[in-house]
């Protein structure tokens, strides 16, 4: 495959290799556009760093091209590829200022001094930290220092920046103000971003598109929501957001539905995602707030399966109830906590349903 | 309104505090007493006592007590020797130095100031028996059998009006009394006082004294003690040795120290050494330019291992920590014979050199007994100091720190002068006081490979101390090493400042 006229950054066929043994990264292909958001997310060991770290040059990949603006990079040292980065421990030099470690990327290209001065206040400002320019690093909590190594990564006005994990180490409330500045800027100055994380959140809540990746491959490439509604493996299903799975064999498939027989030896309807075979084992992935139990919302003519309540969860904005179907006792449906919500008993027995294209028939 | 916190109980919350605290605190103290009290015994004691011998005298005015009186009224710049009070208390103090064997002594530690006075002293020591003050005993013995008799002579020197009559002689004799007791082990009632004592007295009577039995002295001739002296040697009709008792006779000096720099105290005061004795300051100098040179070389060694060390995985990193160790535990003794085979003359570097040709046979390079055999020595003895504080500083400073500076768009070179470097500064520093400070005052090494000419400043202390045993000069020249050290230490903490000294975490 040859990636797609005008993309800004393009990894053709790449893979990586640390030990000449195994493949950390296997046959990556990706491109994105101008002006987007990507966000690589995948659990540790996934690859998704080490793609992130051959983008920025500090990784060279053993196979393939990583291609920037139409050109291969590959022999491109770091500074002269003109990306800006963000570092998951923000790494601001402790021994200079917040300007001197802003005017560092200017000295470097030269810039006389009115001007890197411009530029420095310029990108203080955009992150609201124009009074902190005569602090060290040290004397900043861990919000600011990720202000401070943002405003430093755009500082020279690079087209593409990367960040690595940048909000790993803050708080929730911190991290999310964050996720939403950083977004925001991304789109208001135009520039190419590749974000690394782990957080599901984060990449869904941030991303234009989001690679999840595991085993050194891309499992989907979608944006978020069809990410979350419609994964295409059982990884990303488990991966992103919370998941019902049950067990089953694949017995009628007609046109883009099919009949799945559960392990319990109930009869349930499903998408077929990737099963192509009756008699196939599958993995039926079903999300927990696309439960039914109300008998008046439950379709006529789709399958119910019956189901007792084991433990009902007060969440404050949701309710969270585990039941036990079709011989699992880890299945979880979530309500909202509206006035006129139901309340389940733990031993109540109920009927659970589906409508049937919310439930996929995935990879087993 | 009260300005004091109460604790609960109403007492001061201060009070409480520290009660609260004590039991901790007499804990810690506790298990720290074995290691202090060890520590003060057996090193700072002996230190202290051996700084003090800097400044210290006092054998001057123990062993010549009367001389050092007598020599008060002599103008030490006059250039005639004291008169015959000075020889007769000489005389005196001499005789009993003799029977206590202190006059070599003393003799070794004038000897340091003015070559010579040693034999001088020996030579006395052995001539101050014979002189010719035993007509005076005779004399007093002849004209009246009292004077024979040890039990008279104790009675009249236990009676307060004689020995006010007779001071000179009721001293010299509790002199002699004591020397007997102590080192004879005879007892004085028993014995007749020697030589010295009837000189006193004949000194005393002729002076016009009341002696206990009278005895007419007039027709006894005097004999000039001055002229015995001069018999047993005519040095000591030289006043530069009587200015030189004179001017070490106070019980504390600055003689040593004044040595030490390569000054002595002369007639007016201070003045310079000779030009062929100065050889401290030169010493000095040299101590500190080979230092500084060492500790440069360390420096410039010892940041690339330490920097492949601490970017290296931990497997690797742990088998080179272990050759960069490897050194401490062969004898520092074989290393510096190992320098000796690889540097001498018919060594291996030589061999190899006119083996492939670049030096000429009979002109192979001096690389051992002078300075540069000393540099190289030592920089390899003490580059592990250097690179340890390194390594382990280094080892804190992320990786990430250099790749942000390149994803700026530095180069490697301006990544590492601009980033990497100053972060490093720590260990440098740290390193640079551990290697130079145990340099400054390094002998083992500069004694084997070091010759004349690359010696330090600590081998003269250790020679002072073992073979020509002035362990006055030797604790001057340490006291002054270890001031330059602290010194040295102070202004770097001005400079450097000593938080940033990190050998570690």
């Amino acid at each position: 495959m040859t990636t797609a006229d005008g993309a800004f950054v393009a990894f053709d066929r790449v893979q990586k290799s640390y030990d000449g043994e195994t493949l950390v990264v296997k046959d990556l292909n990706l491109s994105l556009p101008k002006g987007e958001f990507l966000t690589m997310l995948g659990p540790s060991g996934s690859g998704k760093t080490t793609c992130l770290m051959m983008l920025a040059g500090f990784e060279t990949a053993t196979h393939g091209d990583i291609l920037l603006d139409g050109v291969s990079i590959n022999n491109i040292p770091p500074h002269k590829r003109g990306i800006g980065m963000v570092f998951q421990n923000y790494a601001l030099f402790p021994h200079m200022t917040v300007a001197e470690n802003l005017s560092f990327p200017l000295e470097v290209r030269k810039f006389g001094k009115s001007e890197r001065e411009e530029k420095i206040k310029r990108a203080l400002d955009m992150v609201q930290m124009g009074s902190f320019a005569g602090r060290r690093p040290a004397q900043l909590s861990g919000g600011q220092q990720q202000r401070i190594a943002l405003a430093r990564a755009l500082v020279f006005e690079p087209e593409l920046v990367l960040m690595d994990e940048p909000l790993g180490a803050l708080d929730k409330q911190l991290r999310e103000t964050l996720q939403f500045e950083i977004t925001n800027l991304a789109h208001q100055l135009g520039i190419t971003t590749v974000y690394v994380t782990h957080d599901q959140t984060e990449a869904l809540t941030m991303s234009d598109r989001v690679a999840v990746f595991d085993d050194g491959r891309i499992q989907q490439l979608a944006p978020p929501d069809e990410l979350y509604e419609k994964p295409l493996n059982s990884f990303v299903a488990q991966f992103i957001g919370e998941n019902n799975t049950l067990d089953g064999v694949v017995q009628e498939i007609k046109g883009d539905t099919c009949i799945v027989k559960l392990d319990s030896g109930d009869i349930i309807d499903a998408v077929p995602v990737n099963v192509s075979a009756v008699g196939e084992r599958t993995k039926v992935s079903i999300r927990p707030e696309r439960v039914e139990f109300k008998s008046e919302r439950l379709q006529k003519d789709a399958h119910t399966l019956k189901a007792e309540v084991l433990e009902f969860i007060y969440m404050g904005d949701i309710f969270r109830t585990r039941l036990r179907v079709a011989g699992t006792d880890q299945f979880v449906i979530k309500t909202r906590n509206a006035p006129d919500q139901q309340r389940l008993k733990p031993g109540e027995m109920i009927e659970i349903g589906w409508l049937a294209e919310d439930c996929r028939a995935l990879d087993a | 309104m009260s300005d004091k916190m109460m604790a609960a109980d109403g007492r001061p919350l201060k009070a409480s505090l520290n009660r609260a605290l004590r039991r901790q605190k007499l804990r810690a103290l506790a298990l720290i007493a074995p290691l202090l009290l060890f520590i003060v015994i057996t090193f700072v004691m002996p230190i202290a006592d051996m700084l003090f011998r800097s400044v210290e005298n006092e054998i001057v005015s123990e062993t010549l007590p009367r001389t050092t009186i007598a020599l008060q009224e002599w103008d030490e710049s006059s250039a005639t020797p004291p008169g015959e009070p000075v020889f007769a208390a000489l005389y005196t103090d001499m005789a009993l130095a003799t029977e206590y064997k202190t006059h070599t002594r003393l003799g070794s530690r004038l000897n340091y100031e003015m070559t010579g006075i040693s034999s001088l002293f020996r030579k006395s020591g052995r001539g101050v028996g014979k002189f010719d003050t035993d007509v005076y005993t005779k004399a007093f013995q002849d004209s009246n059998a009292a004077y024979a008799d040890p039990a008279q002579w104790a009675s009249w020197m236990a009676d307060e009006t004689v020995r006010g009559q007779l001071p000179m002689t009721a001293d010299a004799y509790d002199a002699w009394a004591a020397m007997l007791i102590s080192e004879e082990g005879d007892v004085p009632a028993e014995e007749t006082p020697w030589d010295f004592v009837f000189t006193a007295l004949y000194l005393e009577a002729s002076a016009g004294a009341t002696l206990p039995v009278d005895v007419d002295v007039s027709s006894v001739e005097p004999v000039s003690l001055m002229a015995q002296f001069e018999k047993i040697d005519e040095d000591w009709a030289d006043p530069e040795v009587w200015r030189t008792i004179k001017i070490y006779s106070p019980r504390y000096t600055n003689g040593y120290f004044l040595n030490s720099v390569d000054l002595m105290k002369g007639a007016d005061g201070i003045e310079e050494r000779p030009e062929n004795e100065q050889i401290y300051i030169t010493l000095f100098v040299r101590t500190m330019i080979m230092s500084l040179s060492i500790m440069g070389m360390c420096v410039l060694l010892g940041y690339p291992i330490a920097w492949i060390l601490a970017n290296l995985p931990s497997r690797t990193a742990n088998l080179l920590m272990i050759l960069v160790l490897l050194p401490f535990w062969t004898s520092l003794l074989v290393r510096t014979s190992a320098w000796k085979v690889l540097l001498q003359q018919e060594g291996v570097i030589n061999d190899i050199l006119v083996w492939i040709g670049l030096v000429a046979d009979d002109n192979r390079l001096q690389m051992i007994n002078n300075q540069t055999g000393t540099i190289i020595a030592m920089t390899h003895i003490l580059l592990p100091f250097m690179i340890l504080p390194l390594y382990s500083v280094m080892k804190t400073i992320p990786p990430s720190y250099l790749r942000a500076a390149k994803s700026l768009g530095a180069t490697d070179w301006t990544a590492f002068w601009r980033v990497y470097f100053p972060q490093s500064v720590p260990g440098i520093g740290a390193g640079c006081i551990l290697v130079f400070i145990l340099s400054i005052g390094y002998y083992i090494t500069p004694e084997l490979v070091g010759g004349t000419k690359g010696v330090f400043i600590s081998n003269r202390i250790a020679y002072h101390i073992s073979s020509s045993l002035n362990w006055g000069l030797a604790a001057a020249l340490g006291t002054i090493l270890l001031v330059i050290v602290m010194l040295l230490y102070w202004v770097y903490d001005k400079i450097v400042g000593i938080d940033n000294v990190k050998l570690g975490g």
